[in-house]
């Protein structure tokens, strides 16, 4: 038995509007409480305090407590609620501060969530939706620096997604709240005031499982997702400019499911493949990249597939150390120019 | 109540004044960008510092979270050392690495402020095992926040410091606030020592502002955990007057009213108070802040002046020196830059 969503036929709204990757978030908030009862929020300074990185301002005064829950700094406890709650119909979604903190609850999300759907043969489902931001870059130091996706991606029975702009935080974030798995929302520190056009039609979503071509290009294709793709499309726009080189950049959007057809149909035309991620490339989501476009383009690359990411190591809090260790431009550029052979 | 020497009481509030004017300069940095990433100030709450700090043996351990910055001065730590490190220099005691949430001495018994709320209290039980097993006649003391109690870590570390006696004494500063929720939307119970009945655990709580009646309490509790190896709970009802990071305004929570009234009642002033009624000269006092400010100066500059690290260093301290060998048949294939950045930047060096 599911309680029924409380729309009518909604009606169209079209025109988009220019707003940050935070505001996008706080949309797609916003229309899903207002379309369905069953969703509510719950985490840490989500109400009161408007949210650590304030996507859920002004929600609590719209919805009330009941909807939008703080929480006590709990995470096995809050996110496990959150997969008790789905389990009977409810629609949770679960704010985690940051990633670094989801591995208090990473019990919850791998053991139990994640399990829900299969090992119980499909009897149980569990529609819960975590989003918290990864990232690196303010000196956050090596506890509050971490990019995990990849760990959940490696997760049979979750989904990820990954969004790099704000018309897909909202698509994204609507098609994670109204699919019927649980789904991790992977967002960032820094794109959080990235600005972009997003369709105001409550009813645009962003299906999970489609990557995007951000950018055409013939002579190599970049890989990425979340704010690794912004940074892509800014080196590829700087490769352009000073090499002449014409990068195609495809933003996965989704990690699990990957789109790996859309990855395969750029390297098949460019022959070239640099994978770059926020977090620790080995045993990460571009390992799993390259595994996947050797095989199923082995005879079209004409050079290695390359990765970059965060140097491995637990992130120092030093800005110099810091920058030097993150896949910053400037290694993604080289990167990028040696695997066109362009540099020695 | 235990009487302090006048010549103790006088060192204390210096120490007092030098948290006070170090937060205040640390905060000025900050906005002058010299200081990045997370920052965490204690402003109003030096008496439960440097109360259980004085109690503290100097052979004792120290563990804490992120807000930290007293704490490490407290015990000994240079100003200069702190300084640096929340400038992300060469000389800070991290080496640069940790800044302003991992600062530690281990020459001092100080193991580290931690950054995960609640994660360093599994640890301080394992410190605590650790003297037991060694057959050392010493504790450890273990800072958290109230909002850390609602922590999973927290019930099961008093669970294992109860079940093998640990000689571990967990200190829960209780400002009001775990960033913008009050204890009292937080937890079940408010007076949150009574939290460690659950365990069998011996509990106290005390007005953190008063330091001799922090300098009593934690006298008691700490010499049960070394001397008897009982584990205890001392809760220090503080406040703190800035907000939860030098990033938070405050006041999203709180009423400016509720501050002022709170610095009304300022652990530094009350301590000044006692100081005067044994009959100091207000101009001696006077001598003391002001050295206590000249001191923070000269931390400043010491660390303004001192090198960040290098980066041909990244990867030091990572691994135990020798395991590089262990690496280097995993340099083929590596990821772009590995080489250069990881492998030639000290890995196990
Ligand atoms: C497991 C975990 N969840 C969330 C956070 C984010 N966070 C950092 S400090 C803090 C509040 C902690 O409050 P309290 O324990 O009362 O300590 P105080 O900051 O007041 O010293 C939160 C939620 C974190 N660091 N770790
Ligand atoms: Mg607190």
């Amino acid at each position: 038995m599911t309680p029924a969503e409380t729309a009518e036929t909604p009606t169209p709204v079209s025109g988009t509007e220019v707003m940050t990757y935070r505001e996008a978030l706080r949309l797609a908030l916003r229309e899903e409480l207002q379309r369905d009862e069953r969703v509510f929020i719950m985490g840490e300074e989500v109400g009161v305090f408007e949210g650590a990185y304030k996507v859920t301002a002004g929600l609590l005064a719209e919805f009330g407590p009941d909807r939008v829950r703080d929480t006590p700094i709990s995470e096995e406890g809050f996110v496990g609620a959150g997969v008790g709650a789905a389990m009977i119909g409810e629609r949770p979604v679960v704010e985690i501060m940051t990633i670094n903190f989801l591995l208090v609850a990473m019990d919850q999300v791998v053991n139990h969530a994640a399990k829900i759907g299969a090992m119980f043969g499909g009897e149980v489902r569990c529609p819960l939706v975590i989003r918290t931001p990864n990232g690196a870059g303010n000196q956050l130091t090596a506890q509050h620096s971490q990019s995990f996706e990849g760990w959940f991606a490696a997760t049979p029975g979750l989904k990820v997604v990954a969004p790099a702009n704000p018309a897909d935080a909202k698509g994204l974030l609507k098609s994670a709240i109204r699919d019927d798995d649980p789904v991790l929302v992977v967002e960032n520190l820094a794109i959080y005031k990235e600005r972009g056009e997003v369709p105001l039609d409550p009813e645009h979503l962003v299906p999970i499982g489609l990557a995007r071509v951000a950018r055409e290009g013939a002579d190599i294709t970049l890989v990425a997702h979340g704010f690794a793709t912004v940074r892509a499309l800014h080196v590829a726009e700087r490769l352009k400019r000073d090499h002449g080189v014409d990068a195609e950049v495809v933003d996965l959007r989704s990690l699990r499911p990957l789109d790996v057809d859309t990855v395969v149909e750029s390297v098949t035309k460019t022959n070239r493949a640099v994978c770059i991620e926020e977090g620790w490339p080995t045993y990460g989501v571009t390992a799993e990249l390259a595994a996947r476009i050797q095989k199923a383009c082995f005879d079209d690359l004409d050079a290695p597939v390359e990765r970059v990411g965060m140097a491995e190591v637990p992130l120092p809090y030093a800005k110099g150390l810091e920058t030097a260790a993150m896949p910053n431009e400037d290694r993604i550029a080289a990167a990028v120019l040696t695997t066109l052979g362009l540099r020695g | 109540m235990t009487t302090v020497a006048k010549s103790t009481l006088l060192e204390l509030w210096e120490q007092m004044l030098l948290i006070r004017h170090f937060e205040t300069e640390t905060e000025r940095a900050y906005k002058a960008a010299l200081i990045g990433g997370y920052c965490h100030l204690s402003s109003g709450q030096e008496a439960a510092t440097v109360g259980t700090m004085h109690a503290l043996g100097s052979d004792d351990l120290l563990i804490t979270g992120y807000r930290c910055h007293g704490f490490a001065l407290a015990r000994g730590v240079a100003p200069e050392a702190v300084m640096a490190e929340l400038f992300g220099r060469a000389g800070g005691c991290a080496h640069g690495r940790g800044g302003s949430m991992h600062l530690l001495d281990v020459e001092r018994g100080y193991y580290g402020g931690w950054g995960i709320v609640a994660g360093q209290l599994p640890l301080a039980t394992g410190l605590a095992l650790a003297l037991v097993r060694q057959g050392r006649q010493q504790c450890v003391l273990c800072e958290l926040g109230d909002g850390a109690i609602n922590m999973g870590a927290w019930h099961e570390s008093l669970n294992l410091a109860a079940v093998w006696r640990l000689p571990v004494v967990f200190l829960v500063m209780n400002n009001a606030y775990g960033m913008g929720t009050s204890v009292e939307r937080a937890s079940a119970v408010t007076d949150l020592h009574r939290r460690a009945a659950a365990y069998d655990i011996p509990s106290l709580r005390v007005d953190g502002d008063d330091l001799l009646a922090v300098v009593e309490a934690s006298s008691s509790l700490l010499s049960g955990a070394r001397s008897e190896r009982v584990p205890a709970v001392l809760e220090l009802v503080t406040y703190r007057y800035r907000g939860h990071s030098v990033a938070d305004p405050g006041f999203a929570y709180r009423s400016a009213e509720e501050i002022e009234e709170h610095m009304h009642r300022d652990p530094i002033q009350r301590v000044r108070a006692l100081l005067v009624e044994e009959g100091l000269a207000d101009a001696e006092l006077e001598g003391v802040e002001h050295a206590a400010q000249e001191r923070v100066a000269a931390a400043v500059e010491w660390a303004r002046a001192d090198p960040p690290p290098a980066v041909s260093e990244l990867a030091r301290g990572m691994y135990a020196p020798g395991s590089a060998a262990q690496f280097a048949r995993m340099l083929a294939g590596a990821p772009f830059g590995e080489r250069e950045l990881v492998f030639a930047g000290g890995l196990g060096q």
